[in-house]
């Protein structure tokens, strides 16, 4: 079976944020998805540490170790961005003024739980960051995962068994086989990859699908 | 009004056992090392520590908790590739850890400077950060009840400043700094400058000095690794 590539999950993200978008990229996978944004669109990018217009990585020798994004990379600043502190930051994802915010995740349910900060593994030191924040703060919160786990399991699930993140507050789950809607109705499919259809994508996760119609 | 101090050491001078205190930083960006430096040095411990992080690398909040001063931390990101001293504490069991999400963190800190008795915030509704804690649901969204954090002291690095403690950061260096700055009874700053009064244009003050009682020059070469 054909499935897409992170980079192109990152792509067909890229793909539905719009002109004059306000939009956080979680760290790791989500942050490949600044790389195939329209160079038509004026999108600004937040970063959860205090600044808005975030550039791309410096080029070698120019990192400024002042200037950093979430994971704490240098990165830099575009003309018009701007810095801010930590309260303001978050305010601007809690007060709901950022339009799309772009999260990984271990799960997510059908109604649109989301489950990224903690396997609940015994011993494991506990790390949440902003992930709590940035997940009900948005006006939308996508998803960017594979959808089955490597034993084949659908990660797009009925109730998380990972500890959750935030109660209903993904909008939309971008995976490596289908692209779906989720929420109080459930989830539905938007968008399936070539060589696969409903019947199949609803036996690979279990659930009884339906296209978005 | 002279809020300019000598050195590291004589602005931390009065910092006690047991003491509470906020460390500015993301990271590395914004954490004030050199007055952890001299915290270390005068052998305070037990203390309780609020940062974002739990020390990156061998300096600042890491060397800290490497010296074993550290009782408890609030923080919202204790994991990291390279928090290995707060690792090797947490799974000795020598220090304690209250895990807070990132934006509950700086609205509770926030909360403090401001004077409020506490804040219901969306952040953690419905997940183990919230378990135990009151809910009420307003307008028809839920929230948890949290409430300030104080500290007795806030230790953050600024760019610039004036002996009244008026400051300004450089980049995202800024971080936690202004908010830990009105919420700790004695705020100290470290910048790499203090100027005449007058040298901040006060439109661009980011930190009105009142909420700062001490201020030390330490030059650096701005932006290097840590």
């Amino acid at each position: 079976m054909s499935r897409w590539s992170r980079e192109q999950i990152a792509a067909r993200v890229a793909r539905d944020i719009p002109e004059g978008a306000y939009v956080n990229l979680g760290i790791g996978l989500p942050t490949k998805v600044a790389n195939y944004l329209p160079r038509d669109r004026e999108i600004l990018l937040h970063s959860e540490n205090g600044l808005l217009g975030m550039g791309p990585a410096p080029t070698a020798g120019k990192e400024d170790w002042e200037l950093i994004n979430a994971g704490k990379q240098p990165v830099t600043l575009l003309a018009g961005g701007c810095y801010f502190h930590h309260a303001d930051s978050f305010a601007m994802m809690r007060g709901g003024h950022i339009d799309i915010c772009v999260l990984g995740a271990y799960q997510v349910s059908t109604r649109g739980d989301l489950a990224n900060w903690h396997t609940g593994e015994p011993g494991a030191i506990p790390a949440v960051g902003g992930a709590m924040d940035l997940a009900i703060g948005a006006k939308q919160t996508f998803v960017m995962m594979e959808l089955l786990t490597k034993r084949g399991e659908s990660k797009l699930v009925e109730a998380c068994s990972y500890p959750l993140t935030g109660v209903r507050c993904v909008s939309r789950v971008y995976t490596d086989l289908a692209v779906f809607e989720v929420g109080v109705s459930g989830a539905k499919v938007i968008e399936l990859i070539d060589g696969l259809d409903i019947s199949a994508l609803s036996n690979l996760t279990g659930h009884n699908l339906c296209e978005q119609g | 009004m002279d809020k300019s101090m000598t050195s590291a050491a004589e602005a931390v001078a009065d910092v006690k056992d047991g003491a509470s205190i906020m460390l500015g930083g993301f990271g590395t960006a914004g954490m004030p090392d050199q007055l952890i430096d001299a915290l270390i040095a005068q052998n305070v411990g037990d203390l309780v520590v609020i940062n974002n992080n739990a020390g990156n690398g061998e300096k600042g909040l890491a060397a800290l908790i490497k010296a074993g001063r550290v009782r408890k931390i609030i923080c919202s990101f204790p994991r990291q590739i390279d928090s290995h001293h707060f690792d090797a504490a947490y799974h000795a069991g020598t220090i304690e850890l209250e895990l807070v999400p990132q934006g509950n963190l700086a609205a509770r800190i926030e909360a403090a400077g401001a004077g409020l008795g506490a804040i219901f915030t969306p952040a953690g509704y419905g997940t183990l950060l919230a378990d135990g804690k009151e809910t009420r649901e307003i307008d028809g969204r839920s929230y948890v009840l949290e409430y300030p954090i104080h500290a007795d002291f806030a230790l953050i690095k600024a760019h610039r400043g004036d002996r009244w403690g008026n400051l300004v950061y450089r980049k995202t260096a800024r971080n936690f700094g202004p908010i830990m700055a009105m919420a700790a009874k004695t705020t100290i700053a470290q910048v790499s400058e203090i100027v005449p009064l007058g040298g901040l244009d006060p439109e661009v003050v980011v930190t009105p000095g009142i909420f700062v009682q001490r201020v030390v020059a330490i030059p650096q070469t701005s932006g290097v690794r840590a």
